[in-house]
């Protein structure tokens, strides 16, 4: 981040900080991302013992909606059926940009247990939205839900918001 | 006709003076992702129309073409909530068809592990009734409670949620030390729990207020809709297929059946099936203390547990007491490894095709707490 | 009552509707029941004073090759006695009468007999798809089911 570690040595005085308003931004973005709970599946169980006690995913800055116009990702927990399929697509576009996805287990990563014979399963959750960060696990831990979380705060905190298309051919 | 016209002509034939809504499938007190049709005039409930199939994951198509012992880890999948008690039934059906006896110890721990997860079971079930109702601390209660559970079945199995540890014959696994120890601290903590949900959230004047009279199944309907486990029982009918047809060892403990006894409102209503699911979690610490007391500590789990499983041709049904009702196995071997067919009867699929009887008339919000007390799980119903 | 009473009094009701009998081990008895007189002899399970099999525990659909068959798993609450029935039907015209009259909880057993394993329920008031999209094509259940390449522009396959 670097911001923080600047209000260690502030200059004489004013309490004044030197940075990136796009660190700034990115900074705010990454500690207080809403999400879409899609609970689907196993994972979800996992994923509410994640929010009570003993885990308390809040402390991430997290609150989860129920809407999708007031969440900033979408976390995609258990099996994608091809009933739900067409929701999950609807859901993703009426979120507001910008917009991550953490898929959760390996039904939504690539149809998990299920990939050979499950001729109503999306074998996989990346095949209709895109997605930022893959969860592992059948069902994943509440340990790998906080690291999922971290990834994407980590992604979101590099992120560029000013002269996107510049940096981008920078890269290239 | 075909099934798209006829839901055409269902919609074609709307009163104008009552509306449809739409209740989920993506909708957090839906319990996963059952979607409701609700037809409501103002704010009653006029007709309900449940459409499932959102998390049908092709069970019973794997079934076919798994072997037996590979087949263990999509039954784990059913009922995610209450794993070790979906094996039960589906090692019983097959330790029946192949004729095996297990050892006592293996039958002891199994008592013991699958009445630790109807507690978790229950635990779920009643918090996120509270939660439906409007009470988010009993939730917290419960699942600081469960996360002790899980880990005594993390240290039996190596897995939080979907153990895979029963096994035909036998069990996976040994006890660890200090197990028995374990368990008594468990429901030591499970009853100091209890006693303070008892005050906080189920004598609750506004809970009470909430839950008594609402979604009142009477016993005859419960029976015609093949309803089981504390639905049943919420209704008055004393039914458990532990005493009724005990099996394994559950003829060997004292413990009582609870029933619905109508103590706030009609017998069958939401607040004596979720005081069902209370009374059972002190039922299941009895068992377990008297299954601690009893248990032999000498012999191998393992043992018995035949190299590979190959039934001689024939069909069993085998069904078992779950948390959530009667888990039914129906399997038919044609002398293979793999099995010809093989259906799951859910307990929740069944429960829940009662909603429709027992909503209408109900207030809107009510609805979603008659749904509540059901208590279902999308991942054995739809399969 | 044990299954082969169950069977001797039906077949003195039914005579020739009711086909074969078979408790050979390790299987569990079964009766046979001729697939146009289900109804009535389910009828007669039901509300027979000696019988009150008021408790329909399974229906499943089941796939035997040429024919479909339905085996129902009958249980009652009062005398705790069970039985089981079986129908076939052929492939081509797999008609099978409903009890989704006697017994409410039937009515999604059949739905999903149907659904999966394509078994026309003759009777039934709302014979629907229930698990799979209501735009699904096949009966996924049956062993010649060929799992299509799309749906909704959506590869199945892995």
């Amino acid at each position: 981040m670097g911001l923080l570690n600047k209000l260690d040595d502030p200059y004489e005085g004013g309490g004044i900080v030197l940075g990136k308003v796009e660190d700034l931004l990115n900074w705010g973005r990454s500690k207080s991302d809403w999400y879409l709970h899609f609970g689907l599946a196993c994972c979800a169980i996992e994923f509410m013992a994640m929010n009570a006690s003993h885990f308390d995913f809040m402390r991430f800055g997290t609150i989860p909606r129920t809407s999708p116009r007031q969440a900033d990702f979408i976390m995609v927990t258990g099996t994608v059926t091809f009933k739900m399929a067409d929701r999950i697509k609807v859901l993703y576009e009426q979120m507001a940009e910008p917009k991550y996805v953490i898929s959760v287990g390996s039904c939504s990563n690539c149809g998990g247990p299920y990939w050979e014979h499950g001729y109503h399963v999306l074998k996989g959750v990346d095949r209709i939205i895109p997605v930022d960060v893959y969860i592992p696990g059948c069902p994943p831990r509440p340990e790998a839900f906080e690291e999922g979380m971290m990834l994407l705060q980590s992604k979101i905190s590099k992120q560029a918001i000013f002269n996107k298309r510049k940096k981008l051919e920078a890269e290239l | 006709m075909s099934d798209k016209k006829r839901l055409d002509l269902e919609y074609s034939q709307i009163e104008s003076d009552k509306m449809r809504i739409n209740v989920g499938p993506q909708h957090p007190s839906t319990h996963g992702v059952l979607r409701l049709e609700v037809e409501v005039d103002g704010e009653i409930v006029t007709e309900v129309i449940p459409h499932l199939g959102y998390l049908h994951r092709s069970f019973e198509k794997h079934c076919e073409k798994m072997t037996y012992p590979q087949v263990m880890p999509y039954i784990d999948r059913l009922d995610y909530i209450s794993a070790m008690n979906n094996e039960w039934p589906y090692v019983m059906a097959l330790e029946k068809l192949m004729d095996i006896k297990v050892p006592e110890k293996v039958d002891y721990i199994r008592v013991i592990l699958a009445e630790l997860n109807r507690i978790a079971n229950h635990q779920i079930a009643v918090a996120t009734f509270g939660l439906d109702a409007g009470a988010f601390t009993p939730f917290l209660f419960f699942f600081r409670d469960r996360e002790y559970i899980l880990w005594i079945l993390e240290k039996m199995s190596g897995a939080r949620l979907l153990y895979n540890y029963f096994r035909v014959g036998g069990l996976a696994a040994d006890v660890y030390p200090g197990f028995k120890e374990d368990c008594l601290n468990i429901v030591k903590q499970v009853r100091k729990t209890n006693a303070e949900v008892m005050d906080l959230l189920i004598y609750n004047s506004i809970f009470i207020k909430r839950s008594a009279n609402v979604g009142i199944l009477r016993p005859d309907v419960a029976i015609n809709f093949a309803c089981s486990g504390p639905v049943l029982r919420g209704s008055g009918v004393k039914y458990d297929l532990r005493k009724d047809e005990p099996y394994s060892i559950y003829d060997r403990f004292d413990f009582d059946i609870p029933v619905g006894k109508g103590e706030v409102g009609v017998v069958g209503d939401c607040w004596d099936r979720n005081m069902v699911r209370v009374q059972e979690m002190e039922q299941s610490c009895r068992i377990i203390e008297q299954a601690i007391a009893q248990m032999p500590m000498e012999g191998d789990v393992s043992a018995l547990v035949p190299k590979r499983i190959k039934p001689p041709k024939g069909e069993v049904y085998m069904r078992a007491e779950n948390p959530k009702g009667d888990l039914g196995f129906y399997i038919v071997s044609n002398g293979t490894d793999k099995p010809e067919r093989l259906k799951a009867r859910g307990a929740s699929f069944v429960n829940l095709s009662v909603i429709p009887e027992i909503s209408k008339g109900y207030m809107f919000a009510d609805l979603i707490l008659i749904l509540g007390s059901i208590d279902i799980v999308l991942g054995e119903v739809d399969r | 009552m044990l299954a082969n009473e169950i069977f001797d009094r039906l077949k003195t009701e039914f005579g020739d509707a009711i086909l074969a009998f078979d408790d050979t081990q390790p299987t569990d008895p079964f009766i046979m029941v001729q697939t146009d007189k289900v109804f009535d002899v389910c009828y007669s399970l039901r509300d027979n004073d000696e019988f009150q099999f008021d408790y329909l525990m399974c229906l499943t659909g089941m796939d035997l090759g040429e024919n479909v068959g339905v085996v129902y798993h009958l249980y009652s609450m009062k005398f705790k006695h069970k039985v089981v029935l079986k129908v076939v039907a052929p492939k081509a015209d797999p008609k099978v009468p409903s009890v989704e009259m006697l017994w409410k909880t039937a009515d999604w057993h059949e739905r999903e007999a149907y659904d999966l394993m394509g078994v026309q329920f003759e009777g039934h008031r709302n014979l629907i798809r229930i698990l799979c999209p209501y735009d699904w094509e096949g009966h996924p259940l049956r062993k010649d089911y060929e799992t299509p390449e799309f749906y909704h522009g959506m590869k199945v396959s892995y």
